[in-house]
Formats: structure tokens, C-alpha cells, sequence
């Protein structure tokens, strides 16, 4: 078993809307900024034990539609690093 | 004398405050987040609540509303006394014109609950409250734990800016009467005119209803400013 680093981003499906993106939005057009659009995501870093980078990235693939992101409503991507 | 209460989009202790500080005796002004003028006002409170649906960090956007750029003005020029309560603290943080940050609750869940403070500096801004008085408010956040970049918990001590800290019902400061993870204990801060704190005094006006610390916070609040505006016209 090796060790490997992961990262999971999770962003809101297009046309699903995002209050706070929105918002954010909003804020930064006021500050005076030209922002079209903001959409908000999550940015998971896991750490965890595999035999090999593909294994690994099943493993994390596996957890992120179980729990970490909704595919219902959500996309992700998934990024596995040999530490 | 009059003071401020601001109304962010999302604020829900606002009513509250102007209730408290009607009870009181003071005059108070209602400001918008919005207003870009302050009118003439002696003292300010930023109310608690959950400004702008607390997205992206509790407080983060209401601390760039359009108010908070005279307000910012008014502490510079002329060191209005703020008070910030709650998601005040958070936007107060968030505006730079207190340090630190407010992080989620240690144990990750909203506690709603009484909580013993102490107040460990008395200060000018609150008059007769004095070092190592004793205060029973309600405490009501998710994003309460105090937070400082490790090495400035000294000259924030130094400073006389750590101004209320959680204690346990027998007024011993621990661990265990630490609701949230916030570093030292630390409920209140205070930075030249601008003071805040998590919990909410606005909720705690009758001894019938749990107790009346809220009162005495408030009122020295309201002191300190009237002694202040005497000061500066005589």
C-alpha cells in the first residue's frame, strides 16, 4: 500500500442556481469589478492508503458519488497524486 | 444622543436591538445596508442575524455593503463607537476593523445556548463595567470560534484588547468552558472605538426571562458614549 493525495472539486450543475454565487456576485460587480458570473464549489483534499494511482482514484470516484458530491444536482472532478 | 442600528439583507437581531435599546431610554436610528450617509449618529450597532444567507464566509459580503464605507470613514475620523453583536462580529473581522477571524464552531454544530463571560479589560467604551465583572448572555452561532494567526495572541492581550472571555458558571477560565474553539477563551475583542462579541445582550433584558446581564452591557455601552459626547462639547 502506497499513499496518495487527492483532490475533489465540486461545482453546482449549470443550470442549477447558486444563491450564494450569486450574491458573491453581486458584491464584486459593486466593489466594481466586471464579473459576469460566480458560481460557488467545493475544493476536497484527501489523503488516503492504495496499491496504485488507478486504484486509488476508483476509490475516491466511489466516495464522491456516494457522499461527496450530489450527482443529482452536481459535477466533479477528481485529481490523484502519488505523495 | 442617537444610535444606529444597521439592517443587513439576512439580519434578524436587528428588531431586537432597537427593542433593547428603547428599553433603555436611547434614541435610535435605523440604517439600511444600502445608506451611504450616517446621518447624525453617536454610536452604531451592527445586529446579529445572517447577512447575506452568510454565504461565503459568515459576514464577508455584508462587511463590503455600501454602509460600511462611511462607517469605516467615521471610525477613522472621528472614532465612532461600533458595536458589533454576533454576525456583527463577523462583518466587523471581516471589514479589518477588528482582528482576527470568526471560524465554524469546534465541534462543527449551531449552539444555542447561556454562556459566563468575564470581562477581562474594562474599557472607556463601557462605562462601569469593570475587570473581572461577570456577565450570563445567550450565545446563538455556527461561526463563533475566534481565530488569530498564531503569535498575535500576546499583543492582542498586550494591547488591552481582549476584552470578554468564556468561563465556566463558576467564573473559572478552562477548557471546558470553551463553547466553540475559540483561541483563549475569547468572546469579545475590542480595537479603538470598535468593540464586538458572540453572544447577544440584546436577548438577555428581564431576570424573568434568564437574565439581565444584557442591561448592564448595554447601558455602560450607552454611558461611555454620553460621557464621551459631554467630553468632547464641554
Amino acid at each position: 500500500m502506497a499513499q496518495f493525495h487527492a483532490t475533489v472539486v465540486v461545482t453546482l450543475k449549470p443550470d442549477i442556481l447558486d444563491p450564494a454565487g450569486d450574491a458573491t456576485a453581486q458584491v464584486l460587480r459593486q466593489m466594481g469589478y466586471l464579473v459576469d458570473d460566480v458560481r460557488m464549489g467545493k475544493h476536497i483534499q484527501l489523503t488516503l492508503e492504495a496499491e496504485s494511482v488507478s486504484e486509488a482514484e476508483a476509490a475516491v470516484r466511489q466516495m464522491t458519488e456516494s457522499l461527496l458530491a450530489n450527482p443529482v444536482m452536481e459535477t466533479y472532478t477528481v485529481r490523484v497524486d502519488a505523495s | 444622543m442617537n444610535i444606529a442600528v444597521v439592517t443587513f439583507p439576512g439580519s434578524n437581531c436587528d428588531d431586537d436591538t432597537v427593542r433593547a435599546l428603547h428599553a433603555l431610554g436611547a434614541s435610535v436610528i435605523r440604517l439600511w445596508y444600502r445608506d451611504r450617509d450616517l446621518g447624525g449618529i453617536d454610536g452604531v450597532i451592527l445586529p446579529g442575524g445572517f447577512s447575506y444567507g452568510d454565504y461565503l464566509r459568515g459576514g464577508a459580503l455584508a462587511a463590503q455593503a455600501p454602509v460600511m464605507e462611511p462607517l469605516r470613514h467615521a471610525v477613522r475620523e472621528r472614532a465612532l463607537p461600533v458595536l458589533g453583536i454576533c454576525n456583527g462580529f463577523q462583518i466587523l473581522t471581516e471589514a479589518k476593523l477588528l482582528p482576527g477571524a470568526l471560524r465554524p464552531n469546534r465541534q462543527g454544530t449551531f449552539l444555542s445556548t447561556w454562556q459566563h463571560l468575564r470581562v477581562t479589560r474594562a474599557s472607556s467604551l463601557f462605562w462601569g463595567l469593570r475587570e473581572g465583572e461577570y456577565l450570563r448572555l445567550p450565545i446563538a452561532h455556527g461561526e463563533g470560534a475566534y481565530y488569530l494567526p498564531p503569535g498575535q495572541l500576546a499583543s492582542l492581550f498586550d494591547r488591552g484588547q481582549a476584552w470578554l472571555q468564556y468561563v465556566s458558571f463558576d467564573g473559572q477560565l478552562t477548557a471546558a468552558a470553551n463553547p466553540n474553539g475559540s483561541v483563549a477563551n475569547l468572546a469579545g475583542v475590542i480595537a479603538g472605538s470598535v468593540a464586538a462579541l458572540m453572544p447577544h445582550p440584546e436577548r438577555a433584558m428581564d431576570a424573568a426571562l434568564g437574565s439581565a446581564d444584557g442591561v448592564r452591557l448595554l447601558t455602560a455601552w450607552l454611558e461611555g458614549i454620553r460621557r464621551r459626547s459631554r467630553d468632547a462639547s464641554s
